[in-house]
């Protein structure tokens, strides 16, 4: 008897489609997905069809930002402009690593210290075009960046610019991250091969198990990053990667009188309670490619307490021991380090004590620019 | 609707679909329309108002059956019995709130029970008088006609609704200054109210399927059908519900096919179209002339994909309990002129408009001779679309949408009549016939979507905006 269909209901054996079915769904389950997440990950409609981001995926608000925070570093990097084959070949290409100030909270990407620099057309000696790009990533730790500067590696930097400030180092922040504790294997690796001096199995990590690695395991992955090549598609149209709000809280000015930084008073934060390890085995991880350290401004605030803290992250004492232990190593392990701590004036901060204005991103810009054209001058192997 | 709401609507629908062979089948299916009403009313900001409403439809619905049916049918015995399931659906979900479930099947918790029961004393006791009245006159039916489109008004005009939600607010002694026209949403009403209207009107011009109290409800309340139509007509409607000969399997089979079709255009189609689609949100963001188009072919095809979706997953769970819905999509965009694109889209609500507003008023207008055919056609056309595009909102927006679709389907009549006189006297060569019909899918396309501008943007300016990216005139 046919159908409205068309469909021979006598062909139809509903045990046999359901089992057909179990068939298809098991294979894509269990053998297709685990064997190549890997390469889909790798797969990006960016810079090819659409425009590649200038800053790494991150947004909690898609619908607005037409971006969205995901774990994926093959998918994050698929999508950055950093991975274009295009561009000049000769370019001399400069990857800025650091947090959410160095990303740009608040700022259009050409507002950000890297947008800026871009935008002063640097050239080597040699003549070649600096290139510069912003791998920052809108969490506090320096393990992140360690991962993210690895990852950064296979697009071929000629130098590394690092912003840090002492809230990205104290060890227990080191996992917290998300897109840290959901990267368990690339950090575990990580730390086991550079012997970095944290735990490869804290607790803080998401460890993957065999299920995860199923099409069941991996939906959320998947979905992230289908979503992430169709908001490419706004992204190329509007340009925009981030809500921007008409008005935001101002970075606190008037401070509580706690002179603690998370557990510590004063005289209680040993070295070793921060993460300077991971600094120190940057070169290591880096295999040659030199990298400018660079501390990062912070808002001095003038407001109330302000002989007791210099903003809502920072009291005094602390700030000053970690900027004392930073020239130390820098001297003791022959860093390419600029302290600018106190670069940019209280007024050219917006909605937290490490986002700058994009006034204040020009006064970094110049003075980054200096001590990154000081350096190819300072050091000819480093233009080679 | 979520991926949870349809996957619970399956579930339902196909126990239904296997129980009600067994009997009972009105009632389980009154039984289920009814709270599935309940539980798919959205949460409101207005206290009580998500029990309040669905309860209102149901007695709205009882209301427009014995306005619409004869005496004798009022007081049979079934009659009284039906009214007193449906008495029991209510106060079953006002008792919710006193066992801990009281969000089973409402959004918010019921109002208290007493409440509950002096509303329906007082309003069945109505009806109940109501029902004493040998026959309805038509100028009373009319009334109850204006009445459910007076209710249409207050919902879809912005101004009206944050009135009632103020009164509302008053009444439940809420903060009248935070009303808001988007308080009220009442869910299916649009397509309920097209029902009831389909079926006033009908007893009006005597052409009125006799139908139960119970039928009359489960036609009205349908579940698959409510948010999103298709609006059937009852004669149909009563035809299918008679449990049919066709076997469950079948009807698993068929309905099912249909589910997946439209789980994928909504959820997956439609839902990822909508990341990019125009928007009102997007209108001062746009940058390019390309990046508009973008996000208008998107738009153009999310609305499609949305719509068809759900009507596709409507005819798929009404599949399972072997009823038919009507189609609502035939290929819309393919078609040639804008004529047959409204033939074959939202087939169900334009074959209404048709029916009730379109064709009576040519004939009044052409009745009375005082127009030229050209001028009937521009009263009829322009008149109907904008009524469509009302149907939407009241604004401004959806005004232009209705005059840019009469505008066009007068043209293209004109432009039709005009042509077809002249090249009827030439022999076209039929290698031409693959270019004229692609060449009229692509201008009627192109049409539709350059409408879909002034209906998704709220504000003028924002649509001419939108027009000027789209034409390359933005300086």
């Amino acid at each position: 008897m046919a159908t409205g269909g068309g469909l021979m209901m006598s062909d139809v054996k509903v045990w046999r489609l359901l089992l057909k079915t179990m068939i298809l769904f098991a294979v894509f389950n269990f053998i297709l997905t685990p064997l190549l997440m890997d390469e889909v990950e790798k797969v990006s409609i960016y810079n090819k069809f659409i425009p590649g981001r200038l800053r790494l995926p991150f947004g909690e608000d898609p619908d607005r930002s037409y971006n969205l925070s995901l774990f994926s570093l093959d998918a994050s990097f698929a999508s950055h402009v950093v991975s274009d084959p295009g561009g000049p070949s000769d370019a001399y290409r400069v990857f800025v690593f650091g947090d959410s100030s160095l990303w740009g909270t608040l700022l259009r990407p050409e507002e950000t210290l890297v947008g800026q620099l871009n935008a002063l057309d640097l050239e080597t000696e040699n003549g070649s075009p600096i290139r510069f790009f912003n791998l920052g990533y809108p969490t506090l730790s320096l393990t992140k960046d360690l991962m993210l500067l690895e990852k950064g590696l296979e697009y071929e930097p000629d130098l590394i610019v690092w912003l840090v400030t002492l809230e990205s180092f104290p060890r227990h922040k080191q996992y917290t991250s998300p897109i840290v504790s959901h990267n368990y294997r690339a950090v575990r690796e990580l730390i086991l091969e550079y012997d970095l001096d944290l735990d490869p199995d804290h607790e803080d990590f998401i460890k993957p198990g065999y299920w995860d690695s199923t099409l069941i395991g991996q939906r959320r992955n998947l979905a992230d990053i289908f979503r992430l090549q169709v908001y490419g598609i706004m992204w190329g149209i509007t340009r925009i990667d981030q809500y921007y709000p008409d008005s935001y809280e101002p970075a606190q000015r008037d401070l509580d009188p706690d002179p603690s930084f998370y557990q510590w008073e004063e005289g209680e934060m040993e070295t070793n309670d921060l993460a300077y390890s991971t600094l120190e085995k940057a070169d290591q991880v880096a295999g040659g490619v030199p990298i400018l350290i660079v501390n990062e401004p912070i808002l001095i605030s003038r407001g109330a307490n302000s002989d007791i803290r210099y903003n809502f992250y920072y009291p005094i004492w602390a700030y000053d021991q970690y900027r004392s232990d930073m020239q130390k190593l820098s001297i003791q392990l022959d860093w390419n380090y600029v302290d600018l701590w106190d670069l940019v004036p209280e007024e050219e901060f917006t909605n937290s004590a490490i986002h700058l204005t994009p006034r204040g991103e020009t006064i970094l810009a110049e003075r980054v620019s200096e001590a990154i054209m000081s350096l190819l001058v300072s050091s000819p192997s480093v233009e080679e | 609707m979520t991926v949870q709401d349809v996957l619970v609507l399956i579930g339902l629908s196909l126990f239904l679909g296997w129980v009600t062979r067994k009997g009972q089948r009105q009632n389980l299916l009154l039984l289920a329309s009814s709270l599935v009403f309940y539980w798919m009313q959205p949460s409101l900001p207005l206290r009580y108002l998500s029990f309040w409403l669905p309860t209102a439809t149901l007695l709205l619905v009882i209301l427009s059956w014995v306005c619409t049916s004869s005496y004798q049918q009022r007081w049979e015995r079934e009659t009284i019995q039906t009214a007193g399931f449906v008495t029991l659906i209510i106060l079953l979900v006002g008792l919710t709130r006193y066992v801990g479930l009281g969000n089973l099947f409402t959004a918010l918790y019921p109002p208290r029970l007493h409440r509950v029961m002096i509303v329906l004393v007082f309003t069945l006791g109505m009806i109940g008088i109501l029902s004493r009245k040998e026959t309805f006159s038509n100028a009373a039916l009319w009334g109850l006609f204006s009445f459910f489109l007076l209710l249409f008004v207050i919902l879809k005009t912005p101004y009206f609704a944050q009135l009632a939600s103020r009164m509302w607010r008053s009444v439940v002694d809420q903060a009248p200054a935070l009303a808001s026209a988007e308080d009220i949403k009442w869910l299916g009403f649009s397509y309920l109210a097209f029902r009831i209207l389909h079926t006033i009107r009908d007893r009006i011009k005597d052409r009125l399927p006799v139908s139960s109290l119970k039928e009359y409800l489960i036609y009205i309340l349908f579940f698959p059908a409510i948010s999103a139509g298709p609006i059937d007509r009852i004669d149909h409607f009563l035809r299918e519900l008679p449990e049919g000969q066709s076997p469950f399997k079948k009807d698993i089979i068929l309905g099912g096919r249909r589910l997946i079709i439209g789980l994928f255009k909504k959820f997956v189609v439609a839902d990822t179209l909508s990341m990019i689609a125009l928007g009102p949100e997007k209108v001062s963001q746009i940058q390019s002339t390309g990046g508009a188009w973008i996000l208008l072919y998107a738009f153009t095809l999310q609305i499609f994909f949305d719509f068809s979706g759900y009507t596709d997953m409507a005819i798929g769970l009404a599949r399972f309990m072997n009823i038919s819905l009507p189609e609502n999509f035939n290929k819309p965009y393919r078609r040639q002129n804008l004529t047959q694109f409204w033939n074959n889209w939202h087939m169900t609500l334009t074959k209404w408009i048709r029916s009730y507003f379109f064709y009576p008023l040519t004939r009044a207008l052409r009745s009375k001779g005082a127009f030229s055919v050209f001028g009937v056609l521009l009263i009829t056309q322009i008149s109907t679309m904008v009524l469509i595009g009302i149907w939407h909102g009241v604004s401004m927006g959806f005004v232009i949408w209705g005059l840019w679709h009469g505008i066009g389907l007068l043209v293209q009549n004109r432009w039709s009549t005009f042509f077809k006189n002249r090249l009827s006297k030439y022999e076209l060569p039929s290698m031409l016939d693959p270019f004229l019909s692609g060449m009229g899918t692509f201008l009627t396309f192109h049409y539709v979507a350059l409408g879909w501008v002034w209906f998704v943007t709220p504000h003028l300016s924002q649509g001419w905006e939108v027009m000027k990216w789209l034409l390359g005139v933005v300086s």
